[in-house]
C-alpha cells in the first residue's frame, strides 16, 4: 500500500525529531532501551492520530508528552496485572521519572542530550558493529530494515544487535554523560571512527556488488555535521567533517558509466560536487584554526583538501602532500600510510626517491600480502624505465589481489610492459 | 536530495532596513537548529534590488536595466540550500521558520549533474567547473 502523504510527513517528524527524543527520554528514565521503546509507542501513536487530527503545531513536544503518558499507562497496567499496588525497584523509579509535570519542555531544554547519547551509541562497551548499528539506529533516525540494507545483512542480524547493545549499555550502567577531561579525546575518538566506519562503508563498500553506496555516505556526513555543531570546538571533529566532505564531493566521480571504480587520476573533476567542495576546505580550515598540533583526521583531510584545489593531479601541491603524510605517519606509524608517502615523494621529488622508501617497506611485515606494494613499486619501475621488473612485480601484485576488477587491471599493465 | 528555499522580499528589504532584533533572533535560532540537524549546507541574504540590475536579452542586443525591480513578486531576499532524505522532510522543516504576515515561502529541489545527462557536455562541465573553483578560492 502506498504511503499516504501524512504517513510520509510523520516518517519526515520522526527523522527530525527521534534523535533528541530519545535522548531526553534516556536522561529522564536512565535506559535508553525503555527509552527507545517508549518513543517508538509515541510513534504509533502518531501514526493512528495525526492522519485525522494533522499534525500537531510542536511535533517533538507532541511526541515526549505521549511517550511519557505511555510510560506511566503502560507501568501502571503491568502494576494491576501483577495484583499489587504499586511498583517496585527499577520500574517505580521510571514511573516517577516520567510523571514530572514539564517533562515535555525539558525536551529542548537540555541541548547536550543528544551529545550524551552520541558517546552512549558509540561507547567502548559495545563491539564496533553494534556501536554503529546503535548509532545509525537512535542518532540517524534510520529504521532497522534500512540499516539492514546499507550494510546488506538480514534485518534478524541488525535487530538482534540493537536489542543486545541496549542489553549490553543496561547491564554495564554506562552513564549518560558526556565524558570528562581525562577520557574526552579517547572518547571522541570512538565516536569519530564509528562515523567515518559508516563513511567508508558508502565510500568503498566492502560488500556488495556496487562499489559506492551514496546513502550511507549521506548518514554519515550529516552524523559528522551535527557532531560538528554540538562540539564545534574540537578540531578532530571538523577535520573529520572537511575529510568527509571532500571525500564525498568525488562520489559521483569515482563511478565509470558501467559501475567500475574510476582512480582519482582519471576521475572528471567538473563532476566533482562543488558545494561540498567548498564546504570541506571551510571546514578544514577550521580544523586547522583550532588545532594546535594536526590530528589524524585533519591531517588527510588537509591532503584531500590539497587535491580539491588543483586542477589535476600533476598540479596538487605534492611537497605539502609529503609533508601532511610526514606528519600522519609520525602519529599513526601505520606502513600503508608511508606507503602512500612513498607515492606523494614519487610525485614531488620523482620515482627514484619513491622507490627508495618503497624498497625500504618490502621487509614490512604489516605489509606482507598487501598487493598495493608491489603494484605502487611496479609503477615506479614503469616510470624509471625498467620495465622487465616492473612486469613481474604487476604479476605479484595480481596474485595477491582479491578484487577481480582491480587484478585484472594489473594483468593488463603486466602486459604492457611487454614480454 | 538537494533544496533551494527561497525567500522573497518586502518593502523592509527593498528599503534596506535590517530586521528587528526580535526577527534577527528567530532567525538565528531557527538557521543554528538547521545547521545542528545537518541540514542546512548554504544560505545567504541579497541586498534590495537597488543594488542590482537586469539584462534583458531581445534581437542579440543585451539590455542592462538598473534596480530597484518594481515587481514585488519577482523580488528574492535570500535563499537557504539544505540537504534533506526527502522533499517531505524539507517540507517539515520549512513548515518550522519563524515568518509569518502571509509570506510564502518557496521550496525547489536542486537539479544534481546527474538529472541533466547528457545536456551537459563535458566540456561545459569542464568550464563550469573550473569558475567555480575560482570563486571557491576567492572565498
Amino acid at each position: 500500500m502506498p504511503a499516504t502523504a501524512t504517513d510520509r510527513a510523520i516518517e519526515a517528524v520522526w527523522r527530525i525529531e527521534s534523535a533528541r527524543l530519545v535522548a531526553g527520554l534516556t536522561r529522564v528514565v536512565r535506559d535508553v532501551a525503555v527509552a527507545e521503546d517508549l518513543a517508538q509507542d509515541a510513534l504509533v501513536v502518531a501514526l493512528e492520530q495525526w492522519p485525522r487530527s494533522g499534525i500537531p503545531e510542536n511535533p517533538g513536544a507532541w511526541l515526549m508528552t505521549t511517550a511519557k503518558r505511555r510510560g506511566i499507562d503502560e507501568l501502571r497496567r503491568r502494576a494491576m496485572a501483577q495484583r499489587k499496588q504499586e511498583l517496585i525497584g527499577r520500574e517505580l523509579e521510571i514511573l516517577q521519572q516520567l510523571d514530572q509535570p514539564d517533562l515535555a519542555a525539558q525536551v529542548d531544554d537540555v541541548p547536550d542530550d543528544v551529545l550524551r547519547l552520541v558517546f552512549m551509541t558509540c561507547h567502548p562497551v559495545l563491539s564496533q558493529d553494534a556501536r554503529v548499528a546503535l548509532t545509525l539506529r537512535l542518532l540517524g533516525g534510520l529504521s532497522t530494515p534500512e540499516i539492514a540494507r546499507a550494510f546488506l545483512i538480514s534485518e534478524g542480524t541488525v535487530a538482534q544487535r540493537i536489542v543486545r547493545a541496549k542489553r549490553t549499555l543496561s547491564e554495564a550502567q554506562v552513564p549518560f554523560e558526556v565524558p570528562g577531561r581525562d577520557e574526552l579525546a579517547q572518547r571522541l575518538s570512538a565516536v569519530l571512527e564509528v562515523i567515518y566506519l559508516v563513511f567508508n562503508e558508502g565510500y568503498a563498500a566492502t560488500a556488495g556488488e556496487h562499489w559506492t553506496r551514496p546513502a550511507l555516505c549521506r548518514d554519515a556526513l550529516r552524523l559528522g555535521r551535527i557532531l560538528a555543531g554540538l562540539m564545534p570546538s574540537e578540531p578532530e571533529v571538523h577535520g573529520l567533517l572537511a575529510l568527509m566532505e571532500l571525500q564525498a564531493s568525488r562520489l559521483r566521480a569515482r563511478v565509470g558509466p558501467n559501475g567500475e571504480p574510476v582512480l582519482l587520476g582519471d576521475q572528471d573533476r567538473a563532476r566533482w560536487d562543488h558545494l561540498l567542495v567548498q564546504r570541506g576546505l571551510a571546514a578544514l580550515r577550521r580544523a586547522e584554526r583550532l588545532s594546535r598540533a594536526l590530528g589524524p583526521y585533519t591531517l588527510q583531510a588537509a591532503i584531500a583538501g590539497c587535491h580539491a584545489r588543483a586542477a589535476s593531479v600533476e598540479e596538487a601541491d605534492w611537497p605539502r602532500i609529503v609533508a601532511l603524510y610526514d606528519g600522519l605517519a609520525a602519529l599513526t606509524g601505520s606502513p600503508v600510510v608511508e606507503l602512500n608517502r612513498a607515492v606523494a615523494v614519487t610525485m614531488a621529488f620523482g620515482p627514484e626517491a619513491g622507490l627508495a622508501l618503497v624498497d625500504g617497506l618490502a621487509d614490512d611485515p604489516a605489509l606482507r600480502g598487501y598487493h598495493l606494494l608491489p603494484s605502487v613499486r611496479a609503477d615506479l619501475l614503469v616510470r624509471l624505465g625498467r620495465t622487465a621488473e616492473a612486469r613481474d612485480e604487476f604479476v605479484r601484485a595480481a596474485d595477491l589481489c582479491a578484487n577481480d576488477r582491480e587484478r585484472e587491471l594489473l594483468l593488463s599493465r603486466a602486459v604492457a610492459c611487454g614480454a | 536530495m538537494r533544496f533551494m528555499v527561497l525567500v522573497p522580499g518586502n518593502a523592509e528589504s527593498e528599503a534596506g532596513e535590517m530586521p528587528s532584533t526580535e526577527i534577527l533572533e528567530e532567525m538565528t535560532k531557527y538557521n543554528e537548529e538547521l545547521v545542528k540537524a545537518g541540514v542546512m549546507l548554504a544560505g545567504e541574504g541579497l541586498h534590495p534590488t537597488s543594488k542590482g540590475a537586469k539584462v534583458r536579452f531581445d534581437r542579440g542586443t543585451p539590455t542592462v536595466i538598473d534596480g530597484p525591480f518594481t515587481e514585488a513578486k519577482e523580488i528574492v531576499a535570500g535563499y537557504w540550500v539544505w540537504e534533506c532524505a526527502s522533499r517531505d522532510e524539507a517540507i517539515e522543516w520549512l513548515k518550522r521558520a519563524p515568518f509569518d504576515g502571509g509570506t510564502e515561502i518557496e521550496l525547489r529541489q536542486i537539479f544534481e549533474f546527474e538529472d541533466f545527462g547528457a545536456e551537459l557536455t563535458s566540456e561545459l562541465r569542464e568550464a563550469e567547473e573550473r569558475l567555480r573553483d575560482q570563486v571557491a578560492e576567492r572565498e
